[in-house]
């Protein structure tokens, strides 16, 4: 099959206006007669639904927590990007642009990065409208900070809360979509497969996790909104339900899943301490704006961080990277830590950890102005570590935190299943082999308020769509699959706990796909996932029944999912012979350690297509062009 | 209290609510938890005796969360009769072991409230928190054609007060706390942030009207003062948005 990401003709600046000319617009009387069902409530599914809805479309919304604002979107820090300019320090869309194609290592859509740098703007007003209460200067105007691998200051903010109050402005426009009828929510509800009838998106089986009951829901089109897999890691910065069951149905579907291999792994979370753990915890990435990472120079040296001296200490990112600084972008500042820790320069406990020191913000700016910029990030850290950020350094340490491979979508966000939409971090679009900080948020509302509102509308419009319900015999065939996936769960009676095997995974992810990787490591651990799963399915022991509140059950069904992308993960890494953004491949490395492109041979995204349980997915190539930006080894210096 | 690093344990006796669904009746239940390490948080130290109950054929202890940072809300329970536990503006996920002692008997029970059913164990409904925020917790503007974002400059001190109230994390933990079961401080919150802002004030009326009588509508009692819900809430916020409350429905009220 031939991918094509229907990238509009024209120049670049000129392609979205023209492509939302030409799309086929659905007459206003006719939306209502639409069905589309969005799955997840986050920025995407959010914003997706409400825009929906305002247009006069039929929508049904699911989400697995009791409510639409506790999804994962709830937890992001720091801030959304925007090109508006208010700081006058250079800013544009062009340069939002470039940053964010550079910044994901050249391996992203130019047209899609655009589009997403010229409506970020469009965001921010949406949200101010809405009453999102974003950081103020004395005067009023909209407060800036600065993220990673940009040297201008184009971060909005509230607080270390953003991503909680755009979730809450987008829950509110939803929350008013529902009152007024136009969206049907369903809460507690998991998906558990995408049903396809004629080749096209129609509807989804979902598990009620009160009842226990299977349920369908048939509909026009699907939007899939249901985040990113990085749970896959068992430790990971996600919230607890964050999972790939939704994507995964929908890829052993027929969509193709892009990249899978791209991970975050974002430098500056609470270090790992003990076995029982369930998650880490992110310090947000502003905290780079006034904190300077170092170690001791000295390997093993044991003096509390306040006793060593100035001299000792090495500031290695300053060092290394003197154009940005503590402000490299994530993927170049974790592999970093991970070095100064191979080396022996790591502090705490377990030596894998680096510093993060305020000390000298604290002195500059005073620690009022700190308390106010970072105040409930000192809060969270204090509570977990029983230590102090203002008078000790943090100890900091990468950890997986998102994405950016996912369903592959075209430039109409629509996968390779017609009708079937995929947004935010549930799709690959925007970000390359690496994303930089601030961008999910932009990305998950551009997605929701303002891309995928016109697509479907373009898709509905010219799609024949045959009348179909939910007693179509494609519903009972997806029914009768789901359920007896769930019996064989429960009939299985083991002796490992379904968390005992997520543990294992995520082991032998973060050792040979994590911030390193080499073609040994990968061979092995496709053999260890093998037989991880195997074992899994012979021994797990769920308890309960189907017919009930069970949260073993639906941990299991998340396990087992994160054991087969685990596996497709690294397929695609070993694919991938070249090293770019979060992808390092140890055998391809710059002199100075830089993560190496094959702009020659791997300029493309790799796009997996499910052939069966016990088959290697097929490999699918999209060529990425580009016309606008030069290819060149990334430089931070 | 143990510092983080301590690698010491601690040995407790849980009293556990457990109750199969919301029609059926529930009891307390004891459990032991042994060798808790004072390092872990609360949840985590649920997951351990959770662990142990699956490998024993047992039903583990149903219960909701989802960040574990502190902001999703979707945690809670009583700990010691307090909502969230002891430690002040802390929500479950976020309480750490290092704050309970070898030995303790620690009592766990759901939010209790007329408006939050039971669902399974300390799982509950708040279902009725997003009819509240339905009825008019949110500025009416559909996408496209707002304005530019600087264009209704938002003092400072009016921002930061704005997102005081913005806050709020939807736990339930006041409701629990108030002796009334009332929700006036979460839906004081709400009608405070938009009544504080610029863009909230065309709807201000009818919004403290609507979501006022929501709130009545779903049987969540009366303020009467009792300060437990500013005390319990885990993201501290202040009565003073109750006050505000009463003085937007009032002034709603005179049109
Ligand atoms: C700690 C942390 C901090 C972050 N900070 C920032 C930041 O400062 N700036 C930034 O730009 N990005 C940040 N990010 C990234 C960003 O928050 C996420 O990428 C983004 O919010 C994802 O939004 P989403 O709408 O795609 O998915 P989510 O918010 O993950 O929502 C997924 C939704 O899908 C539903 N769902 C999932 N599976 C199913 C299923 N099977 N059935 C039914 N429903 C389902 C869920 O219930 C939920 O409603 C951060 C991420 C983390 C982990
Ligand atoms: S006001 Fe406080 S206690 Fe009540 S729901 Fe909000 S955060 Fe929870
Ligand atoms: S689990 Fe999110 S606030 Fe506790």
């Amino acid at each position: 099959m031939q991918l094509d990401s229907k990238i509009p003709d024209g120049p670049l600046t000129e392609k979205w206006d023209r492509h939302r000319f030409e799309l086929k617009l659905v007459n206003p009387a006719n939306k209502r007669k639409f069905k589309i069902i969005v799955v997840g409530t986050g920025l995407a599914g959010g914003s997706a639904s409400a825009s929906l809805a305002e247009l006069g479309y039929n929508v049904k919304t699911f989400c697995i927590q009791d409510s639409p604002r506790r999804a994962h979107s709830i937890a992001a820090q720091g801030g959304i990007n925007a090109a508006k300019n208010y700081q006058n320090d250079g800013d544009s869309i062009w340069r939002l642009f470039y940053d964010t194609v550079k910044g994901g290592d050249f391996r992203s859509r130019e047209a899609n990065v655009y589009r997403l740098a010229q409506v970020s703007n469009n965001i921010i007003d949406q949200c101010v409208a809405q009453g999102v209460p974003f950081a103020r200067e004395y005067g009023g105007q909209l407060a800036n900070r600065s993220f990673g691998g940009a040297q201008v200051s184009r971060t909005f903010y509230a607080r270390g809360q953003t991503g909680q109050q755009l979730l809450l402005g987008a829950y509110g426009s939803l929350s008013r979509q529902i009152a007024a009828g136009n969206v049907r929510l369903f809460t507690r509800r998991e998906m558990l497969d995408l049903v396809v009838i004629d080749g096209k998106a129609r509807g989804i089986i979902v598990r009620n996790l009160v009842s226990g009951e299977l349920e369908k829901y048939a509909a026009d089109a699907v939007v899939l909104a249901s985040g990113g897999y990085g749970n896959a890691f068992y430790l990971s910065t996600m919230a607890m339900g964050s999972n790939v069951s939704a994507a995964f149905a929908s890829y052993k579907k027929g969509a193709f899943f892009a990249n899978p291999c791209f991970t975050q792994i974002h430098p500056t979370c609470i270090p790992v301490h003990s076995t029982y753990q369930s998650k880490l915890t992110l310090m947000s990435e502003s905290l780079r704006n006034d904190g300077r990472v170092w170690v001791p120079k000295n390997p093993g040296d044991k003096r509390p961080p306040n006793q060593i001296p100035e001299a000792e200490r090495d500031y290695y990112l300053e060092e290394k990277y003197p154009g940005f600084g503590n402000l490299v972008p994530r993927d170049v500042a974790s592999r970093s830590a991970k070095v100064q820790c191979d080396m022996g320069k790591g502090v705490g406990d377990t030596k894998l950890a680096v510093y993060l020191d305020f000390k000298d913000a604290i002195k500059r700016d005073g620690r009022d102005v700190i308390a106010m910029k970072y105040g409930n990030l000192f809060q969270m850290y204090e509570k977990i570590t029983a230590e102090n950020p203002y008078e000790t350094p943090m100890m900091i340490y990468p950890a997986v935190h998102y994405t950016m491979g996912g369903l592959w979508v075209d430039y109409n966000l629509m996968s390779t299943i017609p009708g079937l939409f995929v947004l935010g971090e549930a799709n690959f679009s925007d970000h390359g082999a690496n994303r930089l900080g601030a961008s999910a948020l932009m990305q998950g509302l551009a997605d929701g308020y303002f891309i995928t509102p016109y697509t479907i509308g373009g898709y509905l419009a010219q799609a024949s769509l045959e009348k179909i319900d939910e007693n179509h015999k494609e519903f009972d065939a997806s029914f009768l699959k789901v359920e007896a996936r769930i019996k064989k769960l429960l009939s299985i009676e083991g002796k490992r706990t379904a968390d005992d095997f997520h543990r294992e995974l995520g082991h032998i992810l973060w050792e040979y796909c994590g911030m390193e990787r080499k073609d040994e490591g990968l061979l092995k651990a496709k053999e260890l996932i093998a037989d991880l799963r195997e074992k899994f399915w012979e021994n797990v022991l769920v308890g309960g029944s189907g017919q009930e509140f069970n949260q073993s059950l639906e941990r299991a069904g998340l396990v087992a999912d994160f054991l087969d992308i685990g596996e497709v993960m690294v397929i695609d890494a070993l694919a991938r012979k070249e090293s770019c953004g979060c992808h390092f491949n140890e055998a391809f490395q710059t002199e100075e350690n830089e993560a190496l492109r094959d702009d020659e041979n791997f300029c493309h995204v790799s796009a997996w297509e499910y052939k069966g349980e016990s088959c290697d997915p097929a490999f699918h190539k999209e060529p990425l062009e580009f016309e606008n930006v030069k290819l060149t080894q990334r430089s931070y210096k | 209290m143990t510092k983080a690093g301590d690698k010491s344990c601690i040995n407790l006796k849980l009293k556990v609510w457990r109750q199969k669904g919301s029609d059926v009746k529930g009891r307390f239940e004891t459990y032991e938890a042994r060798n808790v390490s004072t390092d872990m948080s609360f949840l985590e130290m649920l997951d351990v005796v959770n662990e142990e109950m699956i490998l024993s054929g047992k039903d583990p202890i149903a219960f909701d969360h989802d960040c574990r940072e502190g902001i999703c809300g979707t945690c809670g329970a009583m700990v010691n009769g307090r909502a969230h536990g002891p430690e002040k503006g802390t929500t479950l996920c976020q309480l750490h072991m290092r704050h309970f002692s070898n030995g303790d008997t620690v009592v766990i029970e759901p939010w209790r409230s007329r408006a939050f059913k039971v669902v399974k164990d300390l799982v509950v409904d708040r279902s009725a928190f997003d009819k509240i925020i339905q009825a008019g917790g949110y500025i009416s503007v559909n996408v496209g054609g707002a304005p530019d974002g600087n264009a209704i400059p938002v003092p400072q001190e009016v921002a930061e007060k704005a997102m005081d109230a913005a806050a709020c994390i939807g736990c339930g933990a006041c409701v629990a706390a108030c002796p009334n079961a009332s929700a006036m401080l979460f839906t004081g919150a709400k009608i405070s942030q938009f009544a504080l802002l610029p863009q909230g004030l065309p709807e201000a009326k009818k919004r403290a009207l609507a979501m006022v009588g929501k709130m009545d509508e779903l049987g969540f009692g009366n303020c009467a003062n009792e300060t437990e819900c500013e005390k319990e809430c885990p993201k501290e916020i202040s009565i003073e948005n109750i006050a505000r409350m009463n003085r937007e429905f009032l002034k709603a009220g005179f049109l």
